[in-house]
């Protein structure tokens, strides 16, 4: 009988794994829509990337409250640009956070407006300045509106 | 057994053959294992309509929850510029995170190369993102499925699964993975599913102040993204590599990298 020993022990350490894998594994963890290959998954995770906070509201959201701004904003060159990309993202405001952060720094302003002269992209369309000329050191808000996209007042 | 018996016999036992095989069909129809899913998302860039204002690139990472100052990103731009021998320049300082505020290439180590607008031939920039591959190859190398494509064509990482070995991030041709400096796991872009799942564009389209990038519904016959995969001239990365992705470009070039 002793012989058969070592089998009881391998028959032992399977049913320990199997138990432990019934306990560690949850029961949603498998094959899913695309096969073995790249569906093996926790399908309760696509569940939890749903349910991510969703940060930049878009203008939609801006204009319930602030219309006669995206007013402004929309008749102007500028009507392209998404107010969050300057007020940065609107997260619950006004509940949290109370105010948004203004970034007045010329290097926003800098991101579309200094001149590129790049042939295939529109880059090269957009009115520029050299910003190691023109006015360096000093904020572009200091002259310019950006929500009117104006000449200096 | 005469001859009757026999035809009876044989006609009874194919039947039954193929019942078993009905039933496996009916239990476990390979049309629903299969893709059922109303929607496929893709990604169109157009590279002639970026002016590299990196807005996308500040959008995602806090959108995501990506450290700003941190040298990772889901996407990021770059510059190519070819002089008029036909050399190429590329960089993405900072992953164009702050945009391109200089002329000046930054060629890494500390060097910069000015060219001047005369020989200046070609320059764009190239958006660049997670090509939700069709057959990706970061999900076939995990080894514990933490990374996975759902119906929907994305593919997703398990932060709680995932065990941060790495191969994923080696996998990628594109090099679009990274590892999270905060969840010490792989991450990358996933066309923010949290947004296109309920209806929003990902946080880059939203932030794109000129249309160069625009998400769709391939499946989806009125798309207007669909349509222009359809009907004009559009290219995707690295094609060669077999994973058939899922990001389309405008105006895609060979020097692109």
């Amino acid at each position: 009988m002793h012989i058969l020993r070592p089998l009881f022990v391998v028959l032992a350490i399977a049913a320990i794994i199997l138990i432990a894998r019934s306990i560690w594994i949850p029961s949603d963890f498998g094959i899913h829509e695309r096969g073995y290959t790249y569906g093996w998954y926790r399908q309760s995770n696509i569940e939890e990337w749903k349910n991510f906070t969703v940060k930049y509201q878009g203008r939609e959201f801006c204009v319930t409250c602030h219309a006669e701004q995206v007013q402004k904003l929309t008749s102007s060159k500028h009507k392209n640009i998404e107010c969050e990309n300057c007020h940065g993202p609107a997260l619950s405001h006004p509940a949290d956070p109370l105010k948004l952060v203004l970034d007045r720094n010329r290097e926003l302003c800098l991101r579309c407006h200094t001149n590129l002269f790049y042939p295939n992209s529109q880059r090269s369309q957009i009115k520029g300045i050299n910003p190691d000329q023109h006015n360096p050191g000093l904020e572009c808000v200091l002259c310019h509106n950006p929500h009117e996209a104006s000449k200096p007042r | 057994m005469n001859r009757r018996d026999f035809i009876k016999l044989t006609i009874k036992g194919t039947a039954a053959v193929m019942l078993v095989n009905g039933l496996d069909i009916i239990f476990q129809p390979p049309d629903v294992h299969a893709r059922t899913s109303p929607r496929r998302f893709v990604f169109l860039v157009d590279i002639y309509k970026c002016i590299g204002c990196g807005f996308c690139v500040k959008a995602c990472k806090l959108e995501n929850e990506i450290p700003f100052d941190a040298g990772v990103s889901r996407t990021w731009v770059e510059r190519y510029v070819v002089n008029g021998e036909g050399e190429v320049f590329a960089d993405t300082p900072k992953e164009a995170r702050y945009g391109f505020t200089t002329g000046r290439i930054d060629l890494g180590r500390g060097k910069f190369k000015d060219i001047p607008q005369e020989k200046t031939k070609k320059a764009f920039f190239v958006p660049k993102l997670c090509n939700q591959c069709e057959k990706p190859s970061c999900v076939q190398v995990c080894p514990v499925g933490a990374t996975y494509q759902n119906a929907d064509g994305v593919v997703l990482i398990d932060r709680k699964w995932c065990i941060g070995c790495g191969y994923c991030i080696m996998a990628c041709p594109y090099g679009m993975r990274f590892f999270h400096p905060v969840h010490r796991v792989a991450d990358k872009c996933n066309f923010c599913y949290h947004r296109i799942n309920q209806g929003l564009r990902p946080a880059c389209v939203q932030a794109c102040p000129t249309g160069a990038r625009l998400i769709g519904n391939i499946k989806d016959p009125g798309d207007p993204v669909e349509k222009i995969i359809r009907t004009q001239q559009v290219a995707v990365h690295k094609p060669e590599y077999g994973t058939n992705p899922q990001v389309y470009y405008v105006g895609l070039g060979e020097e692109v990298r």
